[in-house]
């Protein structure tokens, strides 16, 4: 592919990245330089309602999240191989339909079970 | 030349923050080396015009792949003392995997010299079909299909797996259970007294 026509392709891809950063890096200068600084020892330490901090912040945290975003990262390739499909769809592949039909049944299956064992309830 | 500077900056970028990976002491600080990893190599597959799969990098590396990482991390109850005793124990293992990694590149690229390797040819997938996802789906569901479907499997034995894994019941704690929260009538929670003054609830 030459890169002339790629460029162009991509170009208001560049220009929206190129807005989100000087939009996310003029806050923080606006914030650096217009924000009033006066620190002290007090100020900059650590504050828990009053008492010294008892613990460390990093701690560990349950594998709950874990189970939710491993579900999600399932789903996700599940949509990413939808993607493609469409054309094939789209030119009338009865083939290509079925199969993926399958592939969702499959899944299906699993979010069933996920659903009947409350995997997605919190409590 | 544009396109050589944008893959001599990627690929410089994508070798120093692997670099970055292995070598900071923080493992939430790897991680996030980690993304600017796979950031840089979806650059490079938008240059070599798979831009289908460097989408795909972005939303299933990037945006789910690295927060798993950061929660495995997170969950390892960081103790940077500890972890860097066990650097001498799994020095052999360590290099003996990067030493069959590098064989195993190193045969990739020597077949690739030599000119044995299977040819993709770019143009021919170009007129094959517009963009690159098409054709991904022109082969992916009718030619690949067992893989294909052995991928759903995959996906599902991962599913199935990380319940089996993860989920426990436990007992004493409050759940939602929106059949009864539905079904409650105001039959069933509110009642009417009539209170005399002064005589209260008997």
């Amino acid at each position: 592919m030459e890169l002339s026509g790629l460029w162009l392709e991509y170009l208001p891809v560049l220009i929206l990245l190129a807005l989100a950063a000087a939009i996310g890096a003029g806050f923080m200068a606006a914030a650096w330089v217009l924000a009033p600084k006066d620190p002290n020892k007090e100020k900059i330490s650590a504050y828990e309602c009053g008492f010294n901090a008892f613990d460390d912040a990093r701690m560990k945290f349950d594998v709950r999240f874990y189970l939710v975003s491993i579900l999600f990262i399932i789903f996700d390739l599940e949509v990413a191989f939808l993607f493609p499909w469409i054309f094939e769809v789209n030119e009338g592949n009865i083939f290509a339909f079925w199969s993926m039909m399958v592939f969702l049944g499959v899944l299906t299956i699993g979010f069933v079970y996920e659903w009947r064992k409350g995997a997605l309830e919190w409590e | 030349m544009l396109a050589g500077m944008a893959f001599y900056t990627l690929a410089a970028v994508a070798v120093v923050a692997a670099l970055g990976v292995v070598s900071s002491r923080n493992p939430v600080h790897s991680v996030l080396f980690l993304i600017l990893t796979f950031f840089t190599a979806a650059g490079l597959f938008v240059l070599i015009g798979a831009e289908f799969l460097a989408m795909l990098l972005v939303v299933v590396y990037v945006g789910a792949v690295a927060v798993l990482f950061l929660f495995v991390v997170m969950m390892l109850d960081v103790d940077f003392v500890e972890l860097r005793q066990g650097f001498l124990n799994y020095l052999p293992l360590g290099a003996l995997i990067a030493l069959v990694l590098l064989g195993q590149i190193g045969l990739v690229a020597s077949a690739v010299l030599q000119n044995q390797a299977v040819q993709l040819n770019p143009d021919a997938t170009a007129q094959l079909a517009a963009t690159n996802a098409e054709a991904v789906g022109s082969v992916l569901y009718t030619r690949y299909v067992l893989v294909f479907q052995l991928s759903g499997l995959v996906l599902f034995v991962a599913m199935i797996g990380a319940i089996v894994l993860t989920l426990r019941s436990r007992v004493g704690v409050k759940k939602q259970s929106v059949s009864r929260q539905v079904g409650r009538r105001r039959q069933d929670a509110v009642g009417l007294k009539d209170v005399r003054p002064g005589q209260g609830l008997g």
